[in-house]
This record gives C-alpha cells, structure tokens and sequence, in this order.
C-alpha cells in the first residue's frame, strides 16, 4: 500500500515535470512560429511573390521603313514557325519523321530538337523549323489530326521588299550578339534581333519601341496558371527616309554596270539625300533570318567589299573635282581674279620638282573658265601655291570636307584634308610646298568620300548655304507639297561672284566645245547640267614610267587602274540637285563617271516632284546658253 | 474537475455506465483536429474532397468507433493482451524487413485492403502498451534494481533497431524517445538517464558513420538549408516561404500559393502543418497547436486521476507519444528538426497513424473509464 502510494507520488511528481516540458517545448513552437509568421513574414512573402510570379516580356512590333513616298523598305511579316510540345506528342521520333515528309528538316535540327527535348520541361515549346512557306503550313494543318502537340507558331520577323536596292541605307537586323547585351531583358529574348547596319542601326532606339510585360504565375515546374496583370508596351515608331525608291533603284541598276561604284544625290537646299547607292550591294533579307556561312564568306572575300557602304565609307582622293576648293580659296583670298591668266607649258616646275599636266603639250594661257573647262592642272598647281595650305584646308572644311558630314548612317568616315599640324603630328615630318602643289588637283593626302563631295557641290550651287545631308523626314511626301525653302541654311560667307566663277566652269565643263565633259551634255537642249570630272590616281607614276610612256589604265591591273570621279549639279540655271559619283578603278572620269552622273541627274529631275523649275523654262533657257 | 473526484470504489463498472463514463470532451477536441485536417486536405487537393479528404473521414469514423469500443474493453483485457499486441507488431515488422530483404526495395507497408498497414506506426502505441505492462508489475524497488530494466530496454531497442535498418529514423528516435517516457515516468532513478544519455552522446560519431548517405544529407541540410536550396534544401525552404507568407492572419483558406502551385511536394503528409500556416496564418497554427495541447493535457490529468499504475503509464505514455508526434512533425515543418518522416498526428494524410492515434486514445478513454478500479502486479483486482 505504502509502495503504491510512494510509487503514485512519484509518477505524479514525474507526470508534472514531464508535462511542463511539454508544455515549454509546445511554447517554442509558437515562439518559432511567431518568429516567421510575424517578425519576418515580409521576407517571406517576398520570397513566396518570387516563387510564383513570373515576368514574361512581351517584345514590340518593330518600326517599317518607308522611302520618301512612303514606299515599304523595311517591314515584318508573319514567320510561321513550327513548334512542338513533347509532352502532347508521344513518340518524339515518329513525329519528327512525319514532319519531316512534310516540311524536310535537316539532320541538324533534328539533332538539335531531340536534345532540346531531353533537357527542358515537357510543356516547354520547341522550336522546330522557322520559316515555313504557306504551302507547308497548310499541309501541317491538313494533317494535323496525325500530329497532336505539333503547333503553329505566328512571329514576327523582318523583311526587305526591295531586297539589293536598298541594302546599305536601310542595313539590317540580327541576332544580338554578347557584347551588344546592355542589361536590357528584351535583348535576351531568344528571336530578338536588332540593327546591325544602316537606319536600322542608326535608328535602332526609335525603331525598337518599348517591350511590354505580363505578369503570370507559375507553378512549381514553371507552368503558366493564369495572367496576373499585363503591361502594354509601345511598337517601334516608323521612320521615313528622304531616299527616293524608283530613284534608287535606278542608281542601283545604272551603277551595277560597273565593277564597283557609290553615288549620292542630294537635293541642294534641302540637303535631302534622295538616292544613296554603293554597288555591288547585299541583299539584307539573308541577314535577317540568319545568314549562312557560304553566303557569308562570299560576301566577306569579294575584293569588291560589297557589305561596305562606299557613298560613305568609302575614301577616295578627289582628284580633279577637288579643283573648285582650290578656285574658291583663290578668288576669296583675293590670290587671282577669273580673268587673270596662268600659262600652261605641260608642266610645273617648283625648285628642282617637276610636276605633270594630263596635258602633255600643255594648255596655253589659261583664266578660270578655262582651267575648269579643260581641267588644266597647272593652273591649279599654281593657284594651290598661292593659297597656301593653311588658307586652303579652312575653306576645304566650311564646305564640308575632311570631317564627317553627320548622316544618319553608322561607320560613316571622315575623309581628310592635310594641313602642317596634321602631318607633324600623324607623319611627324614638316609639310612642303610640293605638297601644297599635289594637294591643288585633289591628289597626295586629301581624301574625300561621295557623300562629302555631293554635299561640296550642294554648297557650291546652292548659293553658298551649309546644307546639312539627311537621310531622313518626319513624314511621307504628301501631295502638292510646297517647294522647299532655299535658306533653311545659313550662309557660308562666299562672296556671290565666286560663286558664279565657280559655277560658270562647271557649266562650261559639259556645255562648252573642248570641257572634259562636253560628251555628256545633253543634245536634246531642254536641260543643261555642270559638273566636274576627276580621275584620281592610285598609283605612283615613276619617273622611269614616265620615259617609257605611261601605261594605258585597261593595260594596268584592276585594283591599280585610276579611280573615275564626276561632281554634277542640274539644272545649271536654278541649281536644285547634285550628285557625285564614284567608280573605284574605272579609269577616266569623264569617260566612265560622267555618263553616269548624267543619266542619273536627268532621271532625278524627271522624277522630281515638286517641279520647282517649271518644264517651259527649262526648255526656253536651254537653248540659248553658253556654247 | 469532476474526473478528478473521488468516486467510491468500483470493482467492474457495468458497460451502460462505462458508455456514460466516456469523457465525450476528449472525443469533440480530437474530433475538431481531425476535423481542421479534413479542411486542410480539401485545400491540399485544390478544393476537392478526391483524393484524400473524403478517405481520411472515412477512416476517422472507422477509427472514432474503434475508439469507442477500444475504451468500453474492460482495462484487464488490454493489460492481458499487451505483449501479445506487441508482439503482433514486432512481427509484422519483422515481416516488412523480410519482403524488403527479398527484393521489393524499401516498402514499409504491408496491402491490407482498407489501407496500407504500417507497422512501424502500430509499434509506437504497442510499444506504450507492453512498457506499461512491465512496469506495472514492478514496485519502486524492482525498478531500482537495473537488471530489471534489461527486459523494457530490449522492448525499447529490437523495434527501434528493425525500424532503423529500413531505414526509418524518424520513427527508430520516436521509439526511442517513448521508451524514454516510460521509463522516466515509471521512475528510473535520474542518474541512469544522465548515464545513458552520456552514452548516447558518445556513440554519436559512431553511428553518424552508420547513416545512410540521404540521412546524413538530411541532418547536414537542417544545419544549413540555403546551401542546397534545390536540391535536399529544397523542402524546408519552401516549408518556411509558406508558413512566412502566411503571416498572421493567413493568405485565405484555399488561397496559398506555395500549396496550390506545387511549391511543396507532399503537402498532404508530412508538411500539412504548412497549408494550414499559409492559409490561416499564425491564428490558424496557434489554434491546432492548443487542441493538441488541451488533448495531451486532458490525457495527463486521466493519467493522474487513475488509480492504477498501469492506467497511469499506459495514459501519459500515449500523451507522451502524441506529443512526440505533434512536436516533431511541427519543429520540422518549422525549421527547428530535421526533416525525418513523421506524420501530423490525426492531421496528416495516412490510415495507419490515424488508426493508430485513435486506437491509442481509445487506451486513453479506457483508463479514464476504468479510473477507479485498483489492480495488483498480476493485473487482478485488489492491492498488493
């Protein structure tokens, strides 16, 4: 009895201390419980937000490109791809081996499907083909009772309509590559594509828009459940070019008859560029959709360099159309007046350097209407001797030389106009006076690209104005648009009557008997153009060549034979369009540049929609020029 | 307190005044766990009562009349078949080694039809049952002795150690610790659990070596979850986004998203305490955390009221087990133990634990019954 009390007692002292542990442990649970429920319940809701919210971009349409009519230049348009589930498909091969039927697929993607199969989710869409033509999409429709989990996906991807035309003003989009990540989430999206050349790089920001976002939430394997909230992103905006198609194409097929050319024409108060070529051209369609390695490597060796925009990378020496800065440094540093003659021997001595006319026998006498004219380089050699380097680099640069022009172009070059700071400083020599003398028929170290010397003579004829070149508008060209304004720019300072000097040889250069372009005037007599031909030189002739008579250009190797240049202006009496064209190794440039700028000044004016000179006056001024 | 009374002495209450003694307060609270449970699978299932909610009611009604009948059993019966109970279960668990030693890989079940049988489960209230037995038969004295205590330690580790080699430690420490309970309660001297416990500590080392790999990852992984946040971390990171999202007053009923987005693998089991915590928050946790409490403290004051050691044992044993169920499965789900596989008493989605839980609560109802009745060491009525 005594035992079962003291053994009671002690179960009950025992039963209490046990139950009190209980107790205390039960405590913690509902110390630790409050301790993650209330103390660091915002952690955690954060963290559960980020479990199951998930933020999926939404990528905007991009911004067409119209030329100046509104013509499409750059669009996109539905890329049907095809898409699998492999979770809905079943046999994975079988599939494969049925689509294949309908719409070939390479080992490559096969290979590449499978693996992908392997390593994603089964809800996961894969990518099988891109591209699909409308044939195969229907015939995947048509069969696809047989292909459960198979899908057509509607994209978007980009076209070029006109293809070679417009290749190298409008560029093209890619894939973004590593180093072009900026943190931005949309360009980690696996179809974005971005401009990788031309307006397209140019303008990339405008063209792009702003992504938009849903929100979704997942599950724990990543399935979408449902829509949470979607933000509304933007599409690219539009962007119009100046470019005239119709025109451009026409450049494009007038230049393709040579090797390798560029030519730019530009409206001379506006600074417009309403056609900017470089021939050979790509067709940027092969970028979009990725291009092939074999496609790649045929564009990257062809010594033509048809990926490189020549109108603006491309640097020649001016040559002769070089000869109008000379001029206008002469007559506005007051060094010559136009009447004032220089006689031409053939050839210029400076100390014990003897320099060339093309003229062997030389020109005579010559004043300014006649050096343009005939081109004389002695009386230039001359001039460029009484200019000076440092008075006639400054002037090189008011018209636009020598730094880049600011068209809304990437990778555009700077060209270069020497002076005595830039060979100590590139050359470490000092600059000499033989120099200056080279420098006055647009040979030595002036460079210059087609796109610099059409804005040269836009500011040659235009009055002496600073146009600007543009390559883009705000909008379309409408109807009766109201002729452009000739003073949107300011005034460069050049007296009027050098200007008219200046003209006036130009004029005489396709106008006159004897100028060196007087085989492109036009015989028809409704329309005169001026202009000037420049051949420049790739090579050293040496003295030892010169004895032996100097080598016929057809006789020479391709990439030595002389570079053709023409400048052109028209119509003569109320300037309103100029041009430069460049033809790499095409010899002389009145024979090979000039036709050409020819053919395409008149089909600029016919093409010319806001008739700012009237067809009757053209027709009454036409006859009764200078002849 | 009424149970507290002193009633006369009885010797064999008559069955219609057994039904009347049934303490119908203990039966409403554990119906009110299970019922919070009920809820809880019905939102587990994304608002279904398919697959789980609807089975396990159906198994709570199966198990409240086994209750009943288990409590109206006179307490001589139960005392009688204690070892022949525990025994069933060391064979069944045996029965389980051997199917998993012949190649059916580690099935800790055994396919009764109705549900699947877990021996382990049944061990940890048979266990109970027969400790209560041995000491019952003991007096203070006998206890002193320690070749005595050869006999309840052996009950303690043979399916202690078959549970282990399944491997199952979660259960294999249950069993442990409710051997402890038993022994402590029975009134070993405090020295031989210091003794025993320094022991324990000393093999530490050793048996870490005897780990299985995932165990040891375990145990690692509850030391410091975030360093294999996908992988074996996985778990107790989601466990805790869910109950910390949950904040005070729950995100809504059927409104988690850690549950209803799968974040959390088998959420109907052993981390159910989580869908309760996201959905009724802090509120939610406390109020099951009461219940259980007010269970355990109601079957320690039935364990103070009986007048019999065997009533005494066998009731706060089953407490204790309950407790240990309660305690472990929710300092898991916390953050606070490592995550071993043991269910939420009554809550969790699970015949066996159920069945067991209720049996033994029935045990429990038994002694409150028969609270006044005095038996001697041979289980007879009368004193020694």
């Amino acid at each position: 009895m005594r035992q079962d009390r003291s053994q009671a007692r002690t179960f009950t002292r025992r039963a209490l201390l046990l139950g009190g542990g209980q107790a205390l442990l039960f405590c913690a649970l509902g110390a630790r419980l409050y301790y993650l429920q209330v103390v660091e319940a915002s952690r955690y809701t954060m963290l559960a937000d980020e479990n199951r919210i998930n933020v999926r971009l939404l990528p905007p349409p991009r911004g067409h490109v119209f030329d100046r009519y509104g013509e499409p230049l750059a669009v996109n348009v539905e890329n049907y791809r095809l898409v699998l589930v492999p979770e809905q498909i079943g046999d994975l091969e079988r599939a494969l081996d049925i689509i294949d039927r309908i719409a070939p697929l390479g080992e490559a993607d096969r290979r590449r499907v499978l693996r992908e199969a392997r390593r994603k989710r089964g809800f996961v869409p894969i990518l099988v083909r891109g591209n699909l033509t409308w044939d195969e999409v229907a015939r995947i429709e048509v069969n696809a009772v047989d292909l459960p989990g198979v899908a057509i996906d509607p994209g978007l991807s980009r076209r070029y309509p006109q293809g070679e035309v417009m290749g190298h003003v409008v560029g093209y989009v890619a894939a973004v590559a590593e180093h072009e990540l900026t943190g931005d989430p949309l360009l980690e999206l696996p179809d974005f594509r971005i401009g990788k050349d031309g307006i397209e790089r140019f303008r990339e920001t405008d063209l792009r828009g702003l992504a938009g976002a849903s929100e979704v939430e997942i599950n724990a394997y990543g399935r979408v459940i449902r829509e949470l909230g979607r933000r509304s992103g933007h599409a690219g905006e539009p962007v119009f070019l100046t470019v005239d198609l119709e025109l451009q194409r026409y450049v494009g097929q007038r230049l393709a008859q040579e090797r390798s050319a560029a030519a730019v024409v530009i409206d001379v108060h506006t600074g417009e560029v309403v056609s900017l070529a470089s021939s050979p051209g790509f067709d940027p369609n092969l970028f979009s959709s990725g291009i092939s390695q074999a496609d790649w490597n045929t564009l990257r060796q062809d010594p033509r360099a048809p990926l490189a925009n020549k109108a603006i990378m491309g640097q020649y020496a001016p040559g002769s159309t070089f000869k109008m800065m000379v001029a206008v440094a002469a007559l506005e540093t007051k060094a010559i007046t136009p009447e004032q003659t220089i006689h031409c021997p053939g050839h210029y001595e400076l100390g014990e350097q003897r320099f060339h006319c093309w003229k062997r026998g030389g020109h005579g006498p010559m004043n300014m209407h006649d050096a343009m004219k005939h081109s004389c380089d002695v009386y230039f050699y001359e001039l460029a001797r009484r200019v000076g380097i440092d008075r006639l680099a400054p002037m090189c640069r008011r018209f636009a030389l020598g730094e880049p022009t600011g068209i809304e172009l990437p990778a555009e070059r700077p060209g270069l106009i020497p002076s005595r700071e830039w060979k100590l400083q590139a050359r470490k020599a000092s600059w000499v006076q033989g120099e200056t003398v080279l420098t006055g028929i647009g040979q030595g170290y002036v460079l210059t690209t087609p796109l610099q010397l059409a804005v040269m003579t836009a500011r040659l004829v235009n009055g002496g104005r600073a146009v600007v070149p543009r390559l883009t508008r705000p909008a379309a060209m409408r109807e009766n648009q109201p002729p452009p304004r000739r003073d949107l720019f300011p005034s460069l300072g050049i007296s009027p009557q050098t200007l008219a000097a200046v003209r006036d040889g130009m004029a005489a250069v396709v106008n006159e008997q004897g100028g060196t372009a007087y085989a492109i005037r036009l015989r028809d007599g409704d329309l005169r153009i001026g202009g000037k031909t420049g051949t420049s030189q790739v090579r050293r002739i040496s003295m030892a060549e010169r004895e032996r008579g100097v080598r016929r250009n057809d006789e020479l190797p391709w990439r030595h034979r002389d570079h053709a240049l023409f400048v052109g202006y028209g119509p003569v009496d109320a300037p309103r369009y100029a041009v430069s064209v460049v033809v790499e190794h095409g010899g002389g440039g009145s024979s090979v540049a000039a036709p050409i700028a020819r053919d395409i000044l008149v089909e600029t004016l016919r093409r010319d929609p806001s008739r700012l000179v009237p067809p009757s006056r053209v027709v009454a001024e036409g006859t009764g020029g200078r002849s | 307190m009424s149970m507290l009374e002193r009633q006369p002495r009885a010797t064999t209450p008559l069955l219609l005044d057994r039904i009347w003694q049934i303490s119908w307060p203990l039966v409403l609270l554990l119906t009110a766990i299970a019922g919070i449970g009920f809820a809880l699978l019905y939102s587990a299932a994304g608002g279904s009562f398919q697959p789980w909610a609807q089975k396990q009611m159906l198994r709570f009604a199966l198990g409240l009349t086994g209750l009943i009948l288990v409590a109206l059993v006179d307490l001589r019966i139960w005392l009688r078949l204690a070892y022949v109970i525990y025994a069933v279960a060391l064979v069944l668990l045996v029965a389980v080694e051997v199917r998993g030693e012949i190649g059916m890989g580690a099935q800790r079940w055994i396919d009764v039809g109705l549900l699947q049988l877990q021996p382990s489960e049944v061990m940890k209230i048979a266990l109970v049952l027969a400790l209560a037995r041995y000491f019952h038969g003991l007096d203070l004295d006998d206890i002193g002795r320690p070749v005595l205590l050869i006999v309840p330690a052996a009950l303690v580790l043979a399916p202690a150690a078959l549970v282990l080699k399944q491997p199952d430690l979660g259960t294999a420490l249950m069993l442990g610790a409710c051997g402890g309970v038993m022994f402590f309660i029975a009134g070993v001297r405090m020295w031989k659990f210091a003794v025993v416990l320094a022991g324990l500590a000393a093999m530490v080392p050793v048996a870490w070596e005897f780990l299985r790999d995932y165990q040891k990852k375990r145990v690692l992984t509850f030391l410091n979850p975030e360093a294999d946040p996908l992988g074996a971390g996985y778990h107790i990171i989601q466990s805790k986004i869910a109950l910390g999202s949950g904040g005070l007053f729950g995100k809504g009923y059927l409104l988690g998203s850690q549950t209803h987005l799968n974040f959390l693998p088998e959420k109907q089991t052993d981390f159910i305490f989580t869908i309760l915590a996201e959905e009724w928050g802090l509120v939610g946790g406390l109020v099951l955390l009461g219940l259980y409490m007010l269970v355990i403290l109601y079957g320690i004051l039935i364990a103070l009221r009986s007048q019999n050691q065997f009533g005494r044992l066998l009731a706060m044993g089953v407490s204790s087990t309950l407790f240990l169920y309660a305690f472990i499965n929710c300092g898991m789900v916390m953050g606070l133990l490592p995550v071993v596989g043991v269910p939420l008493a009554l809550v969790s989605f699970g015949g066996t634990a159920m069945l067991t839980i209720l049996f033994g609560m029935g045990l429990v109802m038994a002694v409150y019954v028969h609270r006044d009745m005095e038996l001697n060491r041979q289980g007879e009525i009368g004193t020694d």
